[in-house]
């Protein structure tokens, strides 16, 4: 190989695949937006804090350990680059935005593993200070070892949803109820799925339990309906499992409705892209081993599909050893390999079997639109409401989510749709009557994420400056 | 006209062009059957920086941007919507004495159209706005230019036409075209029977050279990707669009706060799409924080780039065809159709319905390009 693989994350995934190439001889070089390597699942703490990882990360600290030991012996064998956002690509130049200037790399091979954000669904009053999603939340605690509130209510669905209750419960938040949309009959009918991790499922009703024994309210089939305050949160008002209003006191919540991939990576690099049902949304396509349509482009982690932690470092791995076969590192796969990439794809197939249960126990509740108020904010970016999107998507008879942005500026701000793309394409197909996957997907465009004008005006003769 | 295929017009190409005289062509009273590739005004139309700017077009021009200037003042009226349009002036920067005289020199030569330029040295410029920076050495100001949102207006001209009574058929490429003496043959990918008209507009832009080519009148096209970014949302400092004598470098902030910039080129990623660059990307800020000190910190939050088709004189050609009767041309504004558009539109339409137009159009003829 002339040039060294580029690996895009520092997560479990991008951590198992660094692992993976540095075994192999060859020296990645690593990218990652972190300060620190981890991920947001094993996000480390800021070098002065000194809580222990079982305070970090509970029953996952020994996962953490090993990936983060593994990390730390292979940083002199690989080119790390922390705080490196990649802010656009050009075929395969990759322009990065780091400690305060842009620069260039030029890939021959790529492992995208650029993880995921919460999937972000509105409420009447979701954008008042106070309200955070269940990831923030979590970081909140992890990172800066705080709350986000004196009375936190945590709120949605999914299995995070119970995992940060019990994170806050045991650091002594104090956690006045946990409230699921989802039914417990949801999650009894996903039991089989479930049964393929059943140290996930002994872990996920063991946090169920604990929290019940610390007298936490536990509440499931309820629907959030409006937050309440003047110029921040002070109450939450929530339709419970009666069907009935009531008005619950607090200064904080934490939302969140499971996760979604970031793919604006292999989507600018131009990898083809699917819609998934379970996911309801365009996911990229990949193949077991990770090789994304494009030659040299390998996807791994929750940026290809939300499998979670252990699949991203499972996935890592995999899509590490498919580069380092196509490359013809590996030229002569040895017996053990084989039977790795085996076990790995077990593994995986295991997973995706669970996550199908994981989708059937915490449904995304998909009927928050004909809920919705005309005044409440989809984009915050912009300040779009619900009501000018519907109103754009009839006045205009769009039927397609990048006409509709041209239309109503949703998803035109800082965020370029990664937190209101969703909604919005949500609420075109619901308003147009089309399936979600037939509303298309948000057109990517450079910068990722915001870069200050005088890094883009400086970028790429700052030599030649100095001797004008 | 008896059958449901069959149009006294059918125009090629919903951009503000194309839309703007299917609305007038209705109001003459004639059937008009528009078809658009894509969805109406997504192209150059769509993409454009969003200037409404007389100043510094050519002579020839002056009695269509004039014409279109009228119907800009009457915008709501014709479309149904303002789509944030403001009259709120062109500034034309000089960076060097001798672009100065060549502001003064258009002025003089521009003075009976009635654009009111205001000349103002560089000591006067700094007064009047304190947010420029040391750059410019003076500047021309066209006080009742401006600026609005093409991604609004230029589909609100189609809507209008539809309104009226125009057949607007979007995803709808024309696949192939036929004059059999008396009318022409159209074929349109999502219909299954030929459209026939007696008129024939080629309004098709960047994609206009192939309905030229079909009737023996190729032109000298050249495609180009003009490229826009955008800032975050900045305290309002600005209301005018900003330009730079010769080209290369405007900004707009629009009333929400976020400036828009434009003045290089994005790369191809097809024949229908382009994507910004990072090198393009630079140009315009290198030239952009110059003018403008005050952008240094703001964040870029967003790009685009597009498809725009131009000839190599930079004027559009707005045209009978050289060689076949009944079909009309207008199309090559050179990514500067958005002011002109809706009165080119009207122009054509009396090209069609009336046999002649008041507004002259003879240095814009295809002959030009024919030998």
């Amino acid at each position: 190989m002339n040039e060294a693989p580029i690996i895009i994350g520092a997560g479990p995934a991008g951590i198992r695949a660094a692992q993976t190439l540095v075994k192999y001889g060859v020296r990645p070089i690593i990218l990652d937006e972190g300060i620190r390597w981890g991920g947001q699942i094993y996000r480390q703490q800021p070098e002065n804090f000194k809580r222990t990882n079982e305070q970090l990360y509970g029953f996952d600290a020994k996962k953490s350990e090993e990936l983060s030991t593994a990390f730390a012996r292979l940083i002199d064998k690989a080119d790390y680059r922390p705080e490196s956002l990649v802010w656009n690509i050009e075929q395969t130049r990759l322009d990065i935005f780091h400690s305060g200037r842009s620069t260039t790399l030029n890939w021959k091979s790529l492992i995208v593993a650029s993880g995921a954000t919460d999937r972000i669904l509105p409420f009447p009053g979701w954008t008042l200070p106070g309200i955070f999603a269940m990831g923030a939340t979590q970081v909140a605690l992890k990172y800066q070892a705080c709350a986000i509130g004196e009375k936190v209510i945590l709120a949605g669905t999914g299995p995070l949803l119970y995992l940060v209750a019990y994170q806050y419960v045991k650091a002594g938040a104090n956690v006045l109820a946990v409230l699921d949309t989802a039914h417990l009959s949801d999650q009894i009918k996903a039991l089989p799925g479930l049964m393929n991790q059943p140290k996930q499922l002994a872990r996920g009703m063991y946090y169920v339990g604990w929290l019940m024994t610390k007298g936490i309210k536990v509440r499931r089939g309820i629907r959030i309906v409006r937050a309440e305050g003047q110029h921040r949160l002070c109450a939450l008002v929530i339709q419970n499992e009666r069907g009935d209003q009531e008005t619950l006191e607090c200064d904080a919540v934490g939302v969140g409705y499971a996760l979604r991939s970031e793919t604006q990576i292999a989507d600018m690099l131009g990898c083809e892209f699917k819609f998934d049902s379970l996911q309801r949304a365009h996911i990229p396509v990949k193949d077991v081993a990770g090789r994304s349509s494009l030659k040299g482009v390998y996807l791994a982690g929750d940026g290809a599909g939300i499998m979670g932690a252990d699949a991203a470092e499972l996935s890592g791995e995999r899509s590490a050893l498919a580069l380092l076969i196509d490359q013809g590192v590996c030229h002569d796969i040895s017996k053990s390999t084989l039977s790795r990439i085996k076990q790995i794809e077990r593994g995986l197939q295991r997973i995706g079997r669970f996550r199908v249960g994981l989708e059937t126990a915490f449904p995304c509740p998909n009927d928050w639109i004909q809920k919705m108020s005309g005044d409440t904010i989809v984009c915050r970016c912009e300040e779009i409401t619900f009501g000018e999107i519907r109103d754009a998507i009839s006045e205009s008879d769009i039927r397609e989510v990048n006409r509709l942005k041209a239309f109503s500026r949703v998803g035109m701000g800082r965020c370029q749709g990664r937190m209101c793309g969703q909604s919005a394409a949500e609420i075109l197909a619901h308003f147009s009557k089309q399936a979600l996957s037939e509303v298309g997907r948000l057109r990517g465009q450079p910068p990722l994420k915001p870069v200050p004008a005088h890094v883009l005006a400086e970028a790429w003769v700052p030599t030649l400056k100095g001797t004008e | 006209m008896s059958s449901p295929n069959t149009f006294d017009v059918i125009v090629v190409g919903g951009g503000i062009v194309g839309s703007s005289a299917a609305l007038k062509l209705r109001k003459f009273g004639l059937s008009v059957c528009l078809l658009e590739r894509n969805t109406c005004g997504s192209s150059s139309s769509g993409i454009n920086y969003g200037g409404v700017r007389r100043q510094g077009r050519s002579l020839a021009q002056m009695p269509f941007t004039q014409r279109a200037h009228s119907i800009w003042g009457r915008l709501k009226e014709v479309i149904g919507i303002n789509g944030e349009y403001q009259r709120a002036g062109h500034l034309k920067l000089a960076l060097s004495e001798a672009d100065m005289e060549s502001l003064a020199r258009y002025r003089d030569c521009t003075a009976e159209f009635g654009l009111d330029l205001e000349l103002l040295s560089g000591t006067q410029l700094r007064a009047r706005y304190p947010w420029l920076g040391g750059r410019a050495v003076g500047g021309s100001l066209c006080p009742e230019d401006g600026h609005a949102n093409p991604r609004l207006i230029s589909p609100a001209f189609a809507r209008a036409a539809a309104r009226e009574g125009a057949k607007i058929l979007e995803h709808s490429p024309a696949l192939g075209f036929n004059f059999d003496g008396k009318h022409f043959q159209v074929k349109v990918a999502s219909q299954s029977a030929p459209l026939s008209s007696k008129y024939l507009l080629n309004c098709a832009g960047a994609w206009a050279n192939t309905l030229c080519e079909t009737f023996g009148e190729k032109v000298p096209m050249i495609n180009s990707h003009p490229l826009m970014v955008v800032t975050d949302a900045l305290p309002a400092f600005m209301s005018l669009s900003l330009g730079v004598e010769g080209g290369g470098m405007y900004v707009r902030q629009v009333s929400r706060g976020n400036c828009v910039l434009g003045g290089s080129q994005g790369y191809s990623l097809d024949a229908n799409r382009a994507r910004p660059g990072a090198e393009g990307i630079e140009l315009i800020l290198k030239g952009a924080l110059e003018l403008l000190p005050n952008l240094r910190n703001a964040q870029v939050v967003r790009t685009w780039s597009g498809v725009e088709g131009h000839l190599p004189d930079r004027e559009p050609i707005v045209s009978y065809s050289a060689t076949t009767p009944g079909l009309v041309h207008g199309f090559g504004f050179a990514g500067a159709g958005f002011q002109i558009g809706p009165a080119v539109g009207e122009v054509l339409a009396e090209m069609i319905a009336q046999g002649q137009t008041s507004t002259p159009i003879n240095a814009f003829s295809i002959n030009r390009f024919l030998s």
